[in-house]
């Protein structure tokens, strides 16, 4: 099958920089809510800047999830969530409030403790691999990736967590289950490392 | 762990990448475009970008492409937004949120405000509220005068009534996310940055510090990253003329174990 990546719409502000990243490696990519675009695609792609309410009821008004939830869940098709877009896979958020999320991974998302350091935290930071996957063919162990955040996704499950990095407390950076990953940083910011990354998710089935 | 950053500034004035002296004399370089692929096949971690014309003309010159070709500063952003993938920061002629929406919309990461910050001071709350204070650069252009540091602002044409330090605490108290500290006397200089200022600066806020201004060689980065806290270092002349200058910068930091990305060259 001919790739097409979705990468959905609900109005996030950085899904201009995901398309043009996204764009560059697969020429076929649509940014779209609409359930043809959600059916016909290989990988779907949830962007993510902002808190984690905000985004799950953009997310619950603008896109169809009875369809994506089929697409991802039923018929396993490769899903990458990026920052928020990877919060939102917890079954609940703690930022500003009590918020449920799509819960397609086990897990919470409360505020990233960072000790004496500052938040959000913002820059380039290395990750740390716990298990192997797809997604990272080719990275090396303490690749450096952007971040921009203030919360992180907890999980006890530990074959979810993919890699993890270090900000005052130790984090889950990737997390993955069967087809379902995500990022806490931007790929799409990332340079040459988040290019790679990318591309090895659109290779993935 | 969290790296420091190595962050070429790309002055634009009337839509040229121009290399500036103190603020007042300044030379073309020629299209940004094309500099800034080079900045990032060099693996730059950052990159500022600042509109500093003083009318609203925009004209590449490029009339062997038989076409009008004039671009305005936000389309020579989202131009760039296409084809390098990494963080940027806009600024210049900043006076509203919407103004800030307009650049973030075209890919540009955060937004630094100079000017427009003493004639609206709520303009950093309202858009730290608005789009997170991650996105807002509180830049800070300064000037010794008899031994005594001053905040200029309109480019560095007009005195302001504070202290640098000062100022840079409340900037922060009124929600900027980081610092872009510019030093006027040294712009373009090279003699090395104002270690004076920008440890006064850094010592006093726990926002993150970019220090700009000065630099004339890659040891001057190092003094400023050893001497002071500044979570990364900002220069603009000196990334423009020399084949592979941010590889070469990072390579002498990451060389004297200085806590940066290792260098690295990439292909886009």
């Amino acid at each position: 099958m001919d790739k097409k990546i979705c990468i959905l719409d609900y109005g996030s502000g950085n899904v201009k920089s995901v398309f043009n990243i996204v764009g560059s490696i697969v020429q076929n990519t649509v940014i779209s809510n609409k359930a043809d675009d959600i059916r016909t695609a290989s990988h779907i792609i949830l962007p993510g800047v902002g808190s984690f309410g905000a985004a799950m009821e953009k997310i619950r008004h603008k896109i169809p999830l009875d369809i994506l939830t089929k697409e991802v869940l039923s018929k396993k098709k490769p899903f990458l969530g990026i920052c928020v877009g990877m919060q939102v896979l917890a079954a609940k958020g703690f930022e500003f409030g009590d918020h449920p999320g799509l819960g397609w991974i086990s897990g919470v998302v409360d505020k990233l403790d960072s000790g004496q350091l500052p938040l959000p935290h913002i820059g380039w930071n290395n990750i740390d691999i716990i298990n192997s996957h797809p997604l990272l063919q080719g990275l090396n162990n303490n690749q450096d990736f952007y971040f921009v955040h203030s919360y992180v996704f907890q999980t006890s499950n530990q074959e979810n967590i993919i890699a993890t990095t270090q900000y005052g407390q130790r984090f889950n950076s990737i997390i993955s289950k069967e087809n379902i990953s995500g990022v806490q940083f931007h790929p799409e910011k990332s340079q040459k490392a988040g290019k790679l990354l990318l591309s090895n998710f659109f290779q993935m089935r | 762990m969290k790296k420091k950053r190595l962050i070429p500034i790309l002055l634009l004035r009337n839509g040229w990448l121009v290399q500036s002296k103190e603020f007042s004399r300044y030379q073309n370089l020629g299209n940004p475009e094309t500099a800034t692929l080079r900045l990032s096949q060099w693996a730059s971690d950052e990159l500022i970008f600042l509109d500093i014309s003083r009318n609203d003309i925009y004209d590449l010159r490029r009339d062997d492409l038989g076409c009008a070709n004039r671009h305005t500063f936000l389309e020579i952003i989202e131009n760039i937004s296409k084809v390098v993938f990494m963080p940027m920061t806009v600024g210049g002629k900043i006076k509203s949120l919407f103004d800030i929406e307009k650049r973030l919309s075209v890919g540009a990461d955060k937004v630094s405000i100079n000017t427009q910050l003493f004639n609206d001071e709520k303009i950093i709350q309202k858009s730290a509220n608005e789009f997170g204070s991650q996105c807002i650069v509180a830049s800070i252009d300064v000037k010794k005068e008899n031994g005594k540091y001053f905040v200029y602002s309109n480019g560095g044409q007009k005195r302001e009534d504070y202290l640098p330090i000062d100022w840079a605490k409340k900037v922060e108290s009124l929600g900027a996310g980081e610092i872009l500290l510019n030093s006027i006397d040294r712009d373009g200089m090279k003699t090395g940055y104002d270690i004076e200022l920008i440890k006064g600066i850094s010592d006093v806020v726990s926002i993150p510090v970019i220090a700009a201004g000065g630099v004339g060689e890659w040891s001057h980065f190092g003094q400023v990253l050893s001497e002071t806290k500044v979570d990364a270092v900002a220069a603009a002349n000196i990334f423009q003329y020399s084949d592979q200058s941010v590889y070469l910068a990072k390579k002498y930091l990451y060389e004297h174990n200085f806590n940066v990305r290792p260098p690295d060259l990439l292909e886009i």
